[in-house]
């Protein structure tokens, strides 16, 4: 997961063209800067009709259906699943388990692989930079099974401190799960690097690419990782929807996650068996309009290009931290850009980040505010909450331009 | 700008006239707003007839949830508590003197959820969804 500089040109005019939404006043006369697509971001036109297109002309239940609009719905479904899978080059479709979201996704491997192979005093290996979608779920193995934590530190300047994992690993993680890239500071974690060094120690590695794999390119044969588990809705694609990419023989060893339709081969009254991957992890009536949604959205980066999507967020935010640092008493968390993307998260001397985001909103600038589901990090910083504004293919400079002439008016108000 | 940052919102914020802690106390409650991570506590001291003698404030958090807890805290000085266990969210607001949406709502309403969680006991607080639609 590198920015290749080489990555041509995008188009940004082109590409805000596809987005509605980008179009609107944030209120009567003032143009809506939307800096938030770390939380979730906008869709373009395609995806929106492809799941209008669902519902007009195919939807219908999917899989064992006979007549041809089921056909169609299952041939839509899993048209989608092999594009996910070609979108970070797994290596079978049968690898992508449409999930809600990243956290259930992260929670799935946890109540399936992690019930069935860990045990009293096994070791989870997590970062101290985790979101609480990748902390809360091992917490919850470990009070049900007592099985223990622990936590690759973060540097004073924001990035893993890599020196202090050979001796973490010595302690014979069953499992190394991590972030490639920070929801709140922008790291980007040297993620094919920790994951061979897990499997050097036996260890299993798991990626959450919640915020990586909307900006940069993943290739899973390539970094060589076990899972990895990412969301639709920070990717142009909808809510609702996340998914879970696991090795085959992985997931084929796996016991089941949800009991239902759809996930079983036979059932008797007191027993089932259940069906192959991936649907054995797919209880239930999928989100069958949403996936065909995330299939359109995956067309859509892979037309643009993800080396192009990444060199240009990458530019944005060299150009919002430049601008930032400009601004008196304002402080940003996080390494220097060569570690860093898509995201500055800052304190404001005198201003509460709520007020921040509540005087940005005023003025047209959409940021988030709070602890960004990142609790421990802050903590780490000693700090309860920061402004957060996030960037993607379709913001410009121009928005962060009026993002900083709204934080000095802040600095009017509280300065 | 509208009048979400009056004057006194932000001289409350910035100047805390009740700003602290009661070692003893008769009452104690703390709380906090999961949404964005503000902290209220408030201490009372109350005489022989439930009269509201002193009270603190502590915390950290927007301008909106400490100027609400500062103004309230004055207010309820020298009340008494079956006062105080009337009060609602449109004492708050005129406290403040501003109208908020939903979200802001909930900040400027901290300060009443942990005033009722102290005098009320726990078991009889609203969460703070249900003291915003109240």
């Amino acid at each position: 997961m590198t920015i290749s500089p080489q990555a041509g040109p995008l188009d940004v005019d082109k590409i805000r063209a596809d987005f509605p939404i980008l179009h609107m006043e944030a209120s009567p006369g003032v143009k809506l800067a939307y800096l938030d697509s770390g939380a979730s971001s906008q869709k373009p036109l395609a995806v929106i009709e492809a799941m209008n297109t669902y519902y007009r002309s195919q939807n219908a239940n999917i899989h064992r259906a006979v007549y041809t609009l089921g056909e169609v719905a299952t041939e839509a479904y899993e048209a989608a699943r092999a594009k996910v899978a070609k979108f970070i080059n797994a290596s079978k479709p049968r690898e992508i388990i449409f999930t809600r979201n990243a956290t259930e996704s992260v929670n799935l491997v946890a109540q399936t692989w992690g019930r069935a192979n860990l045990k009293e005093g096994d070791l989870v290996l997590l970062t101290e930079m985790e979101h609480h979608a990748n902390l809360v779920p091992w917490q919850m193995l470990a009070a049900e099974k007592g099985i223990r934590l622990e936590f690759i530190p973060v540097t004073e300047e924001g990035i893993l401190d890599l020196a202090a994992l050979p001796a973490l690993l010595e302690q014979k993680p069953k499992l190394v799960s991590f972030t490639a890239m920070s929801n709140v500071l922008g790291t980007i974690t040297p993620a094919a690097e920790i994951v061979r060094l897990a499997h050097e120690a036996s260890a299993l590695a798991m990626i959450d690419g919640a915020q990586s794999v909307p900006h940069l390119p993943t290739d899973v044969q390539a970094l060589d990782v076990d899972f990895l588990a990412f969301s639709s809705h920070k990717m142009l694609g909808p809510t609702g929807l996340g998914v879970l990419y696991g090795k085959l023989d992985l997931l084929n060893a796996m016991p089941p996650f949800m009991g239902g339709g759809d996930m079983i081969k036979r059932v008797e009254l007191r027993s089932f068996t259940t069906n192959e991957v991936p649907q054995k992890f797919e209880a239930g009536t999928p989100a069958i309009a949403e996936v065909v949604g995330l299939g359109a959205a995956v067309d859509y980066l892979m037309a643009v290009g993800m080396d192009a999507v990444a060199a240009y967020d990458h530019e944005l935010t060299a150009y919002a931290l430049e601008r930032l640092e400009e601004v008196q008493g304002l402080k940003v968390f996080g390494p220097g850009i060569e570690h860093k993307s898509s995201n500055a998260s800052f304190t404001f001397e005198g201003a509460h980040p709520h007020d921040v985001a509540e005087i940005l909103n005023r003025h047209g600038v959409a940021t988030r505010a709070g602890h960004h589901c990142a609790m421990p990090l802050h903590n780490k910083f000693g700090i309860p909450s920061t402004t957060r504004a996030s960037f993607y293919l379709y913001n410009t400079k121009e928005e962060i331009d009026q993002l900083i002439e709204a934080l000095y008016k802040v600095k009017e108000i509280f300065g | 700008m509208d009048d979400l940052y009056r004057e006194v919102i932000i001289d409350r914020y910035q100047n805390p006239r009740f700003r602290g802690e009661l070692d003893p106390h008769d009452y104690s409650y703390q709380d906090d707003n999961p949404v964005c991570g503000d902290h209220v506590r408030i201490d009372l001291r109350v005489d022989e007839n439930d009269t509201i003698t002193e009270a603190k404030f502590s915390g950290e958090g927007c301008s909106i949830s400490q100027a609400s807890a500062d103004l309230l805290v004055e207010k309820i000085t020298g009340m008494k508590l079956e006062d105080v266990r009337q009060l609602g969210k449109a004492d708050v607001l005129e406290l403040l003197g501003i109208d908020l949406g939903p979200v802001r709502l909930k900040c400027a309403l901290l300060s009443l959820k942990v005033l009722k969680g102290g005098v009320y006991g726990l078991d009889d607080v609203m969460t703070l969804d249900e003291l915003a639609a109240s």
